[in-house]
C-alpha cells in the first residue's frame, strides 16, 4: 500500500511494523521446568543473539528510534566504512529536538536547519520512514512511538537519546545510547550490552488525589537519590503503578533515567492492550489476539529474584516541586527550600551550596515564596494529551499571571489535533498560555524557545540542570497542573489550593471568582 | 579509533558530583554534524564567562591544569542526556582517561566507544588520588595492561575493568567491524525470529 502522507519515502507503512518478529503460527512451546524469571530476563534472554563468557552478550534490537540531533555522524560513519543500513525497516525517524514550536517550518538557525536537512537526506538515501515536519505524525520521539503503535509489549528499543526509558511503559526494554551505538545499530540491528542487575521499586499506599505520576517519581528520586538506579533496570510494580493510566506510567518510566537507571519497565496488563489496540503499526484482527495471549507471559513470576527491591508510599506525598540543580533536589510543595548545612555529607553540602548560588534561593525561603517568570508545558515527560487535561483544568477560567510568559507544547501533532478536538487550545490562549507546534522545545531549549539568564521557570519538563533551558536559566519541575497553577498565581502554589479558591491571584487572575473555580 | 595501553599524564581534578552532560557539552553545541572540534565547547557555561572570557575561578582554567589528559572526579560523572558528544569533548580537549568512584552507564559506554578509559575506584582511592593532586604538576600513570594505576611517590591502585572492553581499548578496536563478524548468528537469529510463536517467546 501506498504511503498516505505519513512519511516521505518508499517505505509500506501500512504493515505491522517489524511483523517479522511477532507470532505468525500458533505453535506454542512446551514450558520445561525453568527458575521463575522477572520481566527484563524474560525480554533479555529472547533477544540474546551471541552470548560469551566473559563478555556482553550481542542483543537484538526490534526498533530503533533516531531524530536529527544524535544521528548525523552515526550515518556519516556508515557512509564512510561503505557500510548499509541492516534493517531499515525495523528503524523510524523523525525530527523534534531543534523545531521551532511557533513555526516548524521556519528554521532560521543555520546550523538546525542543516541538522533537520541532513536527517531527511539520510533517511532517503539508506531508505528509513521519517516522520517529517509535513507528516500528521511528526512529534516528540518518544510521544510517537507509543502513539503509533511502533513501541510493543516485549520489544527491544533504543534511541539516542536517554528519555528511551519511557517506552518501558509497555513492558518493552527501552534504552538510550550514544552516537556510535546508533551508528552500529543501523549496521547491525544489534548491540553489545552487558547485562545489567535488576531493581524493582514497588510503590504503594493510597494516592490522593491531585498527585500525578511526575509527583511520585520526584519523590522516589528525591527519596533515594539521582544515581540509585545506576547499572540496573528498574521495574515499577505494586498497587498505584498498577492504577497508573499508560501515559502516567510513561511518566514515570522516562524519569527512570534521572535515577540513573537506563530503563524502567512496567509489567503490560488489559490498560496496555487497549491502549495499544487499533493503532497504526500494532498488529491487527486476529494477529493483534495472539500477540496480546504472547504479551500476558510478560510477567514477573512468582519468585523470581530481583538483584535489589525498593519501596515507596505514595500516602503522604504532595506536590513536588524541585529547588536545585539535579531532579533529586526536591521538595514538597509547602516545604522551605533546604539549608545545605542539613545535609549529611561535604559533598553534598557543597553541591548544594553551588545548586542554591545558581538558583538564587536561599534556605529557608518558602518555596510558595518562589516568584517565576516562564512557564513550560510539554517535553517527552508530561506533553500527553491527558498532561494537557490536567493543565487546561486549572487554566480554564483563570488568567497567567502579569508578567508570565506561558507556553504549551503538545507532544505530538496527534496529541495537538487531540487536544483541539477537545477544545484545550483555547482554554489556554483564553487564559493567557501561547498554545504551539510540537517538538522538544524549552525542555533543552535548542531551538528558539528558551528562558532568559537569571529568570525562573516552572517546567513540565525532566531536567533541572544548569543551563538546561538557557544559559543561566533557573527551572523548577513540576507536573502539568502544578505548572499552570504556578502561571495562574505568578509563584508555586499547592494546585489542589487553587482548585478549591483557596490561593490568593493577582489582580484579574480569576474570572470566575474564587467561588466558581473548584 | 586510538589504542590505549598505557597514559601517562598531567591530572586535573573537577570536585563536584553528578556533572551531567549538560555541562560537559550544552546543548547549543550539539548541531554539529561532525564528531570532531568539540574540545574548544568542553564545560563551556562553566569555563566561560557570559562576555566569553575565561572564567578564572572554574578549576580547569587553573594554569597548573592545562595539558591534563587525566581528570579526576566525583560520583555519577556523565549523568543526564546520552549525547556522545561530551566524550567527543572531553577526548578532543585532550582527557584520555577518566577517573571517578561512579559513572552514569550510557556516559561509561560512549566513553570507551571514542577511547577514553573510564575508571571506577573506591571512593577511598579517589579521596588519596584528590589528595595527592593538590600537588601541582601531579601526573599518573595509567597502564591498562597491568590494570594499575600508579604515581612518581610510590602510589599503586589497582583497577578492575571489563576484560572484553579492555581488549578493544588495547588494540583500538572498531566495535561494528568486530560484530559485523556474526553475520550468520545474527541472520539466524532473525530466521529463528520468524517462526517463533509470540506467545512462545516469553513463555519461559
Amino acid at each position: 500500500m501506498a504511503c498516505r502522507g505519513t512519511c516521505r519515502f518508499g517505505a509500506d507503512m501500512e504493515r505491522t511494523y517489524g511483523a517479522d518478529i511477532l507470532s505468525q503460527k500458533d505453535e506454542v512451546r512446551t514450558v520445561t521446568q525453568q527458575s521463575p524469571k522477572t520481566l527484563f530476563d524474560k525480554i533479555w534472554e529472547s533477544h540474546v543473539v551471541v552470548a560469551e563468557e566473559g563478555k556482553p552478550s550481542l542483543l537484538y534490537i526490534d526498533l530503533h528510534l533516531i531524530h536529527e540531533v544524535t544521528s548525523p555522524q552515526a550515518f556519516e560513519g556508515l557512509r564512510l566504512a561503505g557500510r548499509r543500513v541492516r534493517r531499515p525497516d525495523l528503524t523510524f525517524a523523525t525530527m523534534d529536538h531543534n523545531v521551532p514550536t511557533d513555526n516548524p517550518f521556519d528554521v532560521r538557525d543555520p546550523i538546525a536547519k542543516k541538522q533537520i536537512e541532513t536527517l531527511i537526506q539520510n533517511c532517503r538515501e539508506f531508505g528509513i520512514p521519517l516522520a517529517d515536519l509535513e507528516s500528521p505524525d511528526q512529534g516528540i520521539v518518544h510521544v510517537i512511538g507509543p502513539e503509533l503503535g511502533l513501541t510493543l509489549p516485549g520489544k527491544t528499543i533504543v534511541c539516542g537519546d536517554s528519555h528511551t526509558s519511557t517506552h518501558g511503559a509497555f513492558g518493552a526494554l527501552a534504552f538510550g545510547i550514544g552516537t556510535s551505538e546508533v551508528e552500529h545499530v543501523l549496521a547491525t540491528q544489534c548491540l553489545w550490552q552487558a547485562r545489567p542487575k535488576t531493581m524493582k521499586v514497588e510503590i504503594y499506599g493510597e494516592r490522593h488525589p491531585g498527585i500525578t505520576a511526575k509527583d511520585i517519581i520526584l519523590g522516589v528520586i528525591a527519596k533515594y537519590g539521582v544515581g540509585f538506579g545506576t547499572g540496573y533496570v528498574i521495574e515499577f510494580a505494586g498497587p498505584v503503578v498498577r492504577d497508573m493510566s499508560m501515559e502516567e506510567r510513561m511518566t514515570v518510566c522516562n524519569m527512570t533515567i534521572e535515577a540513573g537507571a537506563r530503563a524502567g519497565l512496567v509489567q503490560p496488563d488489559e490498560k496496555t492492550f487497549a491502549y495499544l489496540r487499533g493503532r497504526r503499526f500494532a498488529p491487527k484482527g486476529e494477529a493483534f489476539d495472539r500477540a496480546v495471549e504472547a504479551w500476558k507471559q510478560l510477567a514477573t513470576d512468582e519468585g523470581a529474584v530481583y538483584d535489589k527491591v525498593l519501596t515507596f508510599d505514595v500516602s503522604s506525598l504532595v506536590p513536588q516541586v524541585t529547588w536545585g540543580t539535579n531532579p533529586g533536589m526536591c521538595v514538597g510543595i509547602h516545604d522551605v527550600v533546604p539549608d545545605p548545612d542539613s545535609f549529611p555529607t561535604e559533598v553534598e553540602r557543597k553541591a548544594a551550596r553551588q545548586a542554591l548560588a545558581y538558583m538564587g534561593l536561599t534556605p529557608g525561603m518558602k518555596i510558595t515564596d518562589i516568584k517565576i517568570q516562564h512557564v513550560f508545558i510539554g517535553s517527552c515527560t508530561n506533553a500527553r494529551i491527558e498532561d494537557l487535561r490536567a493543565a487546561a483544568r486549572v487554566a480554564k477560567g483563570r488568567k497567567v499571571a502579569p508578567g508570565v510568559r506561558a507556553i504549551v507544547v503538545p507532544g505530538s501533532k496527534h496529541v495537538k489535533a487531540q487536544a483541539e478536538k477537545e477544545g484545550l487550545d483555547k482554554v489556554f490562549i483564553e487564559a493567557g498560555f501561547e498554545w504551539r507546534d510540537p517538538g522538544c522545545s524549552m525542555c533543552l531549549a535548542m531551538n528558539p524557545d528558551f528562558v532568559p539568564p537569571g529568570e525562573r521557570c516552572a517546567s513540565t519538563s525532566n531536567r533541572n540542570f544548569e543551563g538546561r533551558q538557557g544559559r543561566g536559566a533557573r527551572t523548577h519541575l513540576v507536573s502539568p497542573a502544578m505548572a499552570a497553577a504556578a502561571a495562574i498565581a505568578g509563584r508555586f502554589v499547592d494546585v489542589r489550593e487553587l482548585l478549591d479558591g483557596k490561593v490568593a491571584l493577582p489582580e484579574g487572575g480569576d474570572s470566575l471568582g474564587a467561588a466558581h473555580s473548584a | 579509533m586510538e589504542p590505549l595501553i598505557r597514559h601517562n599524564g598531567l591530572v586535573a581534578v573537577l570536585d563536584r558530583v553528578n556533572v551531567d552532560t549538560d555541562q560537559i557539552i550544552p546543548k547549543q553545541f550539539l548541531k554539529r554534524i561532525e564528531r570532531s572540534g568539540f574540545g574548544q565547547f568542553l564545560f563551556y557555561d562553566w569555563r566561560y564567562l557570559p562576555d566569553g572570557s575565561l572564567n578564572p575561578d572554574f578549576e580547569l582554567n587553573q594554569p597548573r591544569f592545562q595539558g591534563a589528559t587525566i581528570l579526576l572526579t566525583r560520583d555519577n560523572f556523565g549523568c543526564g542526556s546520552s549525547r556522545e558528544h561530551a566524550a567527543w569533548a572531553l577526548l578532543d580537549y585532550g582527557f584520555r582517561v577518566i577517573l571517578a568512584p561512579s559513572f552514569a552507564d550510557i556516559f561509561h559506554n560512549n566513553c570507551y566507544k571514542n577511547g577514553i578509559l573510564p575508571i571506577v575506584l573506591p571512593a577511598a582511592d579517589i579521596d588519596t588520588l584528590f589528595e595527592r593532586a593538590r600537588q601541582e604538576g601531579y601526573r599518573l600513570t595509567v597502564d591498562l595492561e597491568q590494570q594499575v594505576i600508579t604515581d612518581d611517590a610510590g602510589l599503586t591502585i589497582p583497577f578492575q575493568i571489563d576484560p572484553y572492553r579492555r581488549q578493544l581499548l588495547m588494540e583500538g578496536l572498531d566495535d561494528i567491524g568486530v560484530t559485523l563478524k556474526h553475520e550468520a548468528a545474527i541472520a539466524a537469529y532473525e530466521e529463528r525470529r520468524k517462526s517463533f510463536p509470540h506467545a512462545a517467546e516469553f513463555a519461559g
